[in-house]
């Protein structure tokens, strides 16, 4: 068993068991965690399969960011309360079930089908021309050309999520002072100035 | 030698607790968001597996867009949650039947 191998294993033994933990804790603090231990290891496997670009950016965005927002809300709003373990039993077997029917038909799909990936016809190859340059690069050369489309649509998708995200969690309270500058600024026929003698004083 | 079907079969069946954690967890939706994580992680798994035993650039690129699209996922979902959260004071969902009919 080569070092490679045995990396995969171990990478993807902690993904598994990681992410059967996410579903089955209590606390979801515990399942966010795991979340994160179970990215990591992808990120792991991503390093194995030469995609080193794609691997740091998992863990940037995921761990540094959607695990992050994860972790937050979990604390901000306190989902422990609302957690009592009673019928839990009761929708066991209908998710087994239908795990067991996807991973049956999957891995039997997979077991018994040998791909044979030389006469797969792909697209022009990209990372023909790439061969002395690093992943990042490649990357990079082929998304800002002929993708270039799909990343400023994804970058709208952003966008859009942002703005959503901040109309939908933005409230207004009742009772909040605060300033309105067009209000302030319009004002000016109401005031006067007024000269004050030094040692007099002024009615107001 | 790491062959394809090892990464497909790792994929499908993270696939699979994915979608195993959808159903099983009716109390807190933020675990549901979680498995919704688990099952994109594992298409991402699937798209770069390919792409390097293809030798293609394509499935990364994908991927990564795959991400982008889980992380506004992600966003709006929370937000959503939270102020569910705020407005009826629970997130359980069973609880959550207003639109039953």
């Amino acid at each position: 068993m080569t070092a490679q191998l045995l990396t995969f294993y171990l990478f993807s033994g902690v993904i598994l068991i990681s992410s059967l933990m996410v579903i089955s804790t209590k606390n979801p603090v515990h399942s966010v965690l795991f979340l994160i231990l179970s990215f990591l290891n992808a990120a792991g496997l991503f390093v194995i399969l030469h995609a080193e670009f794609l691997a740091m950016i998992l863990i940037i965005v995921y761990v540094g960011a959607v695990a992050v927002l994860f972790l937050f809300v979990v604390m901000m709003l306190d989902f422990k309360t609302s957690i009592n373990k009673d019928n839990i039993l009761q929708y066991i077997p209908i998710g087994i079930l239908i795990g067991v029917v996807f991973i049956a038909e999957l891995i039997i799909v997979l077991i018994n089908t040998k791909f044979d990936l030389s006469n797969i016809q792909v697209l022009p190859n990209p990372l023909s021309d790439f061969t002395g340059k690093s992943n990042t690069e490649a990357i990079g050369s082929v998304l800002y050309t002929d993708y270039i489309l799909y990343f400023q649509l994804s970058g709208v998708i952003l966008l859009v999520a942002m703005i959503g995200s901040i109309v939908l969690t933005l409230r207004e309270r009742e009772g909040v002072k605060r300033q309105v500058v067009s209000e302030q600024l319009q004002r000016q026929g109401k005031i006067n100035l007024v000269d004050v003698k030094s040692g007099k004083g002024v009615d107001i | 030698m790491i062959e394809l079907n090892q990464f497909l079969i790792l994929s499908a069946l993270l696939f699979a607790i994915g979608v195993i954690g959808i159903f099983l967890n009716r109390k807190n939706v933020i675990i549901i968001l979680m498995s919704i994580e688990i099952i994109l992680l594992s298409v991402n798994l699937n798209l770069i597996a390919f792409s390097y035993f293809l030798n293609d650039l394509t499935g990364q690129i994908f991927s990564l867009f795959v991400l982008t699209v889980a992380a506004a996922e992600a966003a709006i979902g929370l937000a959503i949650l939270v102020i569910y959260n705020r407005n009826a004071g629970s997130i359980e969902i069973e609880k959550i039947n207003a639109l039953k009919g």
